[in-house]
């Protein structure tokens, strides 16, 4: 029997993308946020978490998808990256599933751009496409998308 | 294993304590004289040392340690008079241990040192050198112990139960700890803040009283916690007498260094961050500042030099003051070098004030050592011990007076983790300001706040008593929409360095304690931003990093810096002729101006609060009593007799307050008309006594009054004891 693996997963428009199971410290609801100017553009501001103070990015504008519509508020996916916790806002937080190893496929065409280079693969399930985002490259903006 | 590891390391740590304490006992010695207690103390050192070296083995260390005790017991004993070569030898002793110990911690094992030279130059010592002349005090000390005689010391059971009973008393921390239950207390006083704020919404007196409570007691917690991390500064300072001892020797010169408040504590981070600095204006000191003994003999000086280091504590802050009573900074030597280094042209020179000059000092690249020496005089001085303290968040300051010494200010907060903040608003944002940067609150309110920022070539300025502030707009700097009524204007002061400039925010809001944090590492390059903290509501705040803020904003540049002061220069030159003027409604009539400068205050007092002592009038005024003159007398003008006596009828007295000579005077007018600020041009000088000349002010001629001159005749006057005689 191959490797099963656990994802996080959430929602961004249409598409359906999970983060490894073991690299999300917590979800939580959408925190008040203060903005941080001069910052990159992908920064939306920065959030207590506890008293902790985390740096939270629009995933939207990250994979460079179009600003959400409606007025419904954006989760925290806070994810562990090197020393430090960053949250991902993302608009609706999906279950845990458990995936096949063996059901890894590269990345939809549907997905173009950069967003595409954030991406490790996909997983098929039963009745959709689960995107596997790499959270490493995700993190990695801090030099040339300043805006 | 583990075990014997941390034998190992508190033997490491204590050892390094005890030769630290033994170095500042040998010094002592050798500047007062073999005080017994000192004596004493020293040969415990070397003791201890010897003790644990025999336990855990390294007979390296034990032999020579054990070499040093012996001699020093000799001492004790009166047996051993104290000669110079002792105290370099044991000198060495500490030197020699200390680099066992070193390579003991880096091998982990067993030094391959051989002390067996030193060894036999102590034992030397302990031979053939007889009592030659035996120190008074030490006679009645070997009174008391009359029986000793065996050149081996023995006494040392009693003293190791002493010393063991003392440091019962305290106990080692480790430094990870510590910072640990900093953080912890950090977060306690964050989410103290926000229960705060929610007592405000209750109304149960339970409830008000805990939380109260819980507020004293953080409060109180916080400044323990922040206490045990403090350490006196003399951990720092101790190895100074060693350096400068050395550093003297080598460079031939005879100094001695006077400590003042070494019991002044600071944060540990603090203390590491002023170690580098200070050592490097100590050895200036020493190798520029001090001269040589025939040239300070000749400047009918001691021939020993003298470096005072003093710190104690002021508002909050550490003041660290090293001063030499040397040579000084010769100021045209400073000139010179600048000059040829294109630092600043000549034309920039000619302009700049002594005080700029000196400045000058800690321009990267300067150094005005008339040979590059091994200790200093690389041009890598002033600049890095001035970087280095602002880092901190702390100022430097230097005085020198040719001939008569130099003297180095350093002023640093107490401690960097948790630290008083001014919040301010701009774009709907709240940003914490560190207090250490905040000089003052300007608020310009209606037409006035337009009219009085200006624009010089391009750069608004406020005109700041005299001086121009140039402004920086928060909102700008940031690229976010400020949110401000358009007549209103508040101006933070702040300090960047050794320059001032302005911030004008939406709104200014209050201070508080804030804990600083780190911002995350896609931040970190922004560097306006000193960090993050969490307000009493909950919500982040950014610090503003004012010296990057300053920077980004041009106002402390290099460049700009001169472009600034070519402007100032400009402007002041404008200003001789345009400045603030007070209008006054003269007796009889006239219109009389002063300007604004001279004027401390406006008051006004009722003609009930005016006493009399002698022949003056007099008012109490803020706890003292402020002399009233009349203008009328101050011009000795007969003609305006009748006027000053309608004046002193009124029920309200207009008075302007000025300092003459130290102390407060006040000048009774007719009535305060205006303040202006105009162009002046002297139509007609010297009409009469007290005035200037006069001149046409918003287009009437009015007198300008010469505040000085006639205050100086009603000095002489006064001495005439009359002086309503002379009218």
């Amino acid at each position: 029997m191959s490797g099963r693996l656990q994802f996080c997963t959430f929602f961004l428009g249409n598409y359906f993308l999970g983060v490894e199971v073991e690299r999300i410290q917590e979800v939580i609801r959408y925190q008040a946020m203060t903005r941080v100017p001069l910052a990159p553009g992908v920064v939306r501001g920065l959030i207590n978490l506890r008293g902790q103070i985390v740096t939270a990015v629009d995933l939207r504008r990250r994979l460079e998808l179009p600003e959400k519509s409606g007025d419904a508020l954006p989760m925290n996916v806070v994810v562990r990256h090197e020393d430090a916790v960053v949250s991902l806002l993302v608009d609706e937080i999906g279950d845990v599933i458990e995936v096949d190893e063996d059901s890894f496929e590269p990345p939809p065409d549907t997905l173009q751009g950069s967003a595409r280079e954030l991406v490790r693969g996909s997983y098929k399930l039963k009745d959709r496409l689960l995107i596997a985002l790499d959270t490493d490259r995700v993190m990695c903006f801090a030099d040339g998308h300043s805006t | 294993m583990a075990q014997l590891n941390e034998a190992l390391r508190e033997f490491l740590d204590e050892g390094t304590e005890l030769l630290d304490q033994a170095e500042q006992d040998l010094l002592a010695i050798e500047k007062g004289g073999a005080e017994p207690a000192t004596v004493d103390s020293l040969f415990r050192c070397f003791h201890s040392i010897k003790g644990s070296a025999g336990l855990l083995g390294f007979p390296e260390v034990q032999h020579l340690t054990h070499a040093a005790e012996n001699v020093l017991g000799r001492i004790r004993d009166g047996k051993l008079a104290v000669a110079s070569e002792i105290i370099s030898s044991l000198l060495r002793v500490v030197d020699a241990v200390r680099k066992m110990l070193a390579s003991i911690l880096n091998t982990g094992g067993a030094s391959d040192h051989h002390p067996e030279a030193l060894i036999e130059r102590l034992e030397k010592l302990l031979l053939g050198g007889p009592p030659s002349v035996q120190p008074a005090k030490r006679k009645e000390a070997s009174a008391s112990t009359p029986a000793s005689t065996s050149t081996t010391p023995e006494p040392e059971p009693a003293q190791d139960a002493s010393s063991s009973a003392n440091t019962s008393s305290s106990i080692r921390v480790g430094v990870v700890q510590l910072e640990r239950l900093m953080n912890l207390v950090g977060e306690l006083v964050l989410t103290r803040n926000q229960l705060l704020q929610f007592t405000l919404s209750h109304e149960d007196p339970a409830f008000l009283t805990t939380s109260q409570r819980l507020n004293l007691i953080t409060t109180e917690l916080q400044e323990a916690v922040m206490k045990a991390r403090l350490q006196p500064i003399n951990n720092v300072w101790a190895k100074f007498p060693r350096m400068v001892h050395d550093l003297a020797q080598q460079t031939g010169k005879q100094v001695r260094v006077e400590m003042e408040g070494r019991e002044t504590e600071l944060d540990r981070t603090i203390m590491e961050a002023i170690k580098d600095p200070l050592t490097h204006v100590l050895r200036n000191a020493v190798d520029h500042g001090i001269e040589s003994p025939e040239r300070r003999r000749t400047a009918g000086k001691p021939e020993e030099g003298r470096i005072d280091l003093r710190a104690f504590h002021e508002g909050g802050q550490v003041i660290i003051e090293v001063s030499d009573d040397g040579a000084g900074i010769d100021i045209d030597r400073v000139r010179q070098r600048s000059l040829e280094k294109g630092i600043v042209t000549a034309e920039q020179l000619a302009r700049m004030s002594e005080r700029e000059v000196m400045a000058l000092i800690f321009a990267p690249g300067l150094s005005t050592a008339e040979q590059v020496t091994d200790i200093s005089g690389r041009g890598v001085g002033m600049d890095v011990v001035r970087t280095n303290v602002e880092k901190i968040g702390g100022t430097v300051d230097l005085q020198s007076r040719p001939g008569q010494g130099t003297n180095l200010k350093i002023k640093i907060p107490l401690t960097l983790a948790i630290i008083p903040a001014l919040i301010v608003t701009t774009g709907g944002d709240r940003y914490a300001i560190p207090q250490v940067s905040l000089l003052e609150l300007v608020r310009l309110e209606g037409a006035q706040a337009q009219a009085q920022i200006e624009s010089i070539q391009g750069v608004p300025v406020y005109r700041l008593r005299g001086n121009l502030l140039p402004l920086v707009f928060l909102s700008r700097e940031l690229r976010v929409d400020a949110q401000t009524a358009a007549d209103l204007t508040n101006i933070v002061v702040l300090q960047a360095g050794d320059r001032q400039f302005g911030l004008v925010v939406d709104q200014v809001n209050d201070t508080e304690e804030i804990v600083v944090k780190p911002l995350g590492k896609h931040l970190k390059g922004i560097r306006v931003f000193a960090g993050a903290t969490i307000l009493g509501d909950g919500r982040v705040a950014l610090i503003l990093d004012v010296f990057g803020l300053a920077q980004r904003a041009n106002v402390v540049a290099e460049s700009h810096d001169r472009a600034m002061n070519e402007r100032v220069a400009h402007a002041q030159a404008e200003d001789q002729s345009r400045q603030s003027w007070l209008l006054l409604r003269a007796p009889n009539d006239g219109r009389m101006a002063i300007p604004l400068s001279l004027v401390s205050r406006l008051e006004e007092f009722p003609r009930s609060a005016v006493e009399r002592t002698g022949t003056r009038d007099v008012v109490q005024y803020r706890g003292k009593i402020l002399p009233l003159l009349d203008l009328s007398r101050l011009l000795a003008d007969p003609r305006s007799a009748q006027d000053a006596q309608a004046a002193t009828d009124r029920e309200t007295l207009q008075v302007v307050v000025f300092s003459h000579q130290g102390s407060d005077i006040g000048l009774r007018v007719e009535q305060i008309l205006d303040v202006v600020q105009e162009k002046v041009t002297l139509q007609q000088t010297e009409s009469r006594p007290g005035v200037l000349g006069t001149a046409v002010i918003q287009g009437r001629v009015t007198e300008l009054l010469n505040l000085q001159s006639a205050l100086r005749a009603l000095d002489r006057a006064a001495v005439s004891a009359q002086p309503k005689g002379n009218a």
